[in-house]
């Protein structure tokens, strides 16, 4: 009689939690359950299914958050499956508004809604707020940035340059 | 579906090949922004490239390095657009990258109504990274028509081009394609025979010779 320590399988709101610390590896200020990468969480027994898109394609920190997903599902005592998923049913939409938050904190814009039929540029070179001082006063100065999923803009009005969160 | 996978294979082939021409710009673009540009346009080429080859490769029982890298140069499908080595000649770089983003806007929408949902999927995905590539190719183009001096540089590239680019697509998307880019350009552009896919280039050649380099050096199975 042992009960005490019998295994507890995890439950989905304990793989969720541990989701939720995973810090995105090109920008740590926010989460993969914050980016919204996370389209999916399935317990059964004691195996943890997972689906996840990436943002870009080519973004080089896939592997490294598959890995660190499966990490953290087996610290818990089960056994990962992480199924990537190439579809597109991921769209910086679904960033939640405590992500948006987070970027904006760490010098980031959030990206500006997706409109209907994608981005435009006449949209793009429209106003975004400067994360740093607020104003609008803003241009875009690149439509490509660091890495695939970031932008570079211009504050006139705080004279700083910041990155935006490319809208996809 | 041998066919819709041998045309998955020709857009990865194009996106691979094209991702490490459009790299060559890196530090030597014209002005910084170019250089980050064309990187991450690179970056961009060559993930599409690497999960239309995980598709065709799984059908094929290899994995999408081996099917990028193990390959003969004389097996590689990509049109011979892509495989010209156009550093440092900007006014024909701008007019390959307008040439192919319109191209490869064309089929990709056609891809996404495909009956098969992970290819459908897939092609809706990249179409939302490629509309930044075609975006970026439109502006320029724009910026060189606006100018004497950019006008004819652009020309001179789309005219010398213009039989490579009629090679990229599938007879039955190439008219509409066609119309957009003389549409935009405002010249008239000459129906001539396509260079196509089955005809490899010597520049191919010489890039597979680089692109394979560290993968031949080193016995199959090494993990890094």
């Amino acid at each position: 009689m042992n009960r005490g320590r019998a295994t507890r399988h995890p439950t989905e709101a304990d793989v969720w939690r541990v989701l939720a610390e995973i810090p995105d590896p090109e920008i740590p200020v926010v989460s993969l359950v914050d980016l919204g990468v996370i389209r999916d969480v399935a317990v059964t027994d004691g195996r943890v299914r997972v689906e996840f898109t990436p943002t870009f394609l080519g973004c080089p920190a896939l592997d490294v958050m598959r890995d660190r997903m499966a990490e953290k599902i087996a610290e818990l005592g089960a056994e990962p499956q992480i199924d990537v998923v190439l579809d597109d049913s991921w769209s910086t939409d679904l960033i939640t508004p405590a992500g948006r938050e987070k970027l904006r904190q760490a010098g980031f814009a959030p990206p500006a809604p997706r409109a209907v039929g994608g981005p435009q540029l006449v949209q793009l070179q429209r106003a975004s707020r400067c994360p740093y001082c607020g104003s609008t006063e803003t241009r875009l100065e690149n439509i490509f940035g660091p890495t695939p999923c970031r932008s570079l803009r211009y504050c006139a009005s705080c004279r700083q340059p910041y990155e935006q969160f490319k809208t996809i | 579906m041998p066919e819709l996978h041998e045309r998955l294979l020709e857009i990865a082939d194009d996106e691979l090949i094209l991702g490490w021409r459009n790299s060559e710009w890196t530090g030597i673009a014209p002005f910084l922004e170019e250089d980050v540009a064309f990187s991450s346009v690179a970056q961009n080429e060559i993930g599409h490239a690497r999960a239309l080859y995980g598709l065709v490769a799984s059908e094929r029982e290899l994995t999408a390095d081996e099917l990028a890298l193990d390959r003969r140069p004389d097996e590689y499908r990509s049109a011979p657009l892509v495989e010209l080595r156009l550093v440092p000649d900007w006014g024909r770089t701008i007019a390959r990258h307008y040439l192919y983003e319109t191209a490869d806007a064309a089929r990709i929408a056609a891809l996404k109504e495909v009956d098969v949902p992970e290819v459908a999927g897939l092609a809706a995905k990249i179409e939302r990274e490629e509309a930044y590539h075609l975006m970026h190719a439109e502006m320029w183009v724009d910026r060189l028509l606006a100018t004497t001096d950019g006008r004819q540089r652009l020309r001179a590239g789309v005219d010398d081009l213009w039989p490579y680019a009629l090679g990229v697509l599938e007879p039955e998307l190439r008219g509409a394609w066609a119309e957009r880019v003389r549409a935009r350009l405002g010249w008239e552009l000459p129906d001539l025979r396509p260079v196509g896919r089955d005809e490899r280039s010597d520049a191919l050649a010489e890039l597979w010779e680089e692109m394979t380099m560290v993968r031949r050096s080193q016995p199959a199975g090494v993990a890094w």
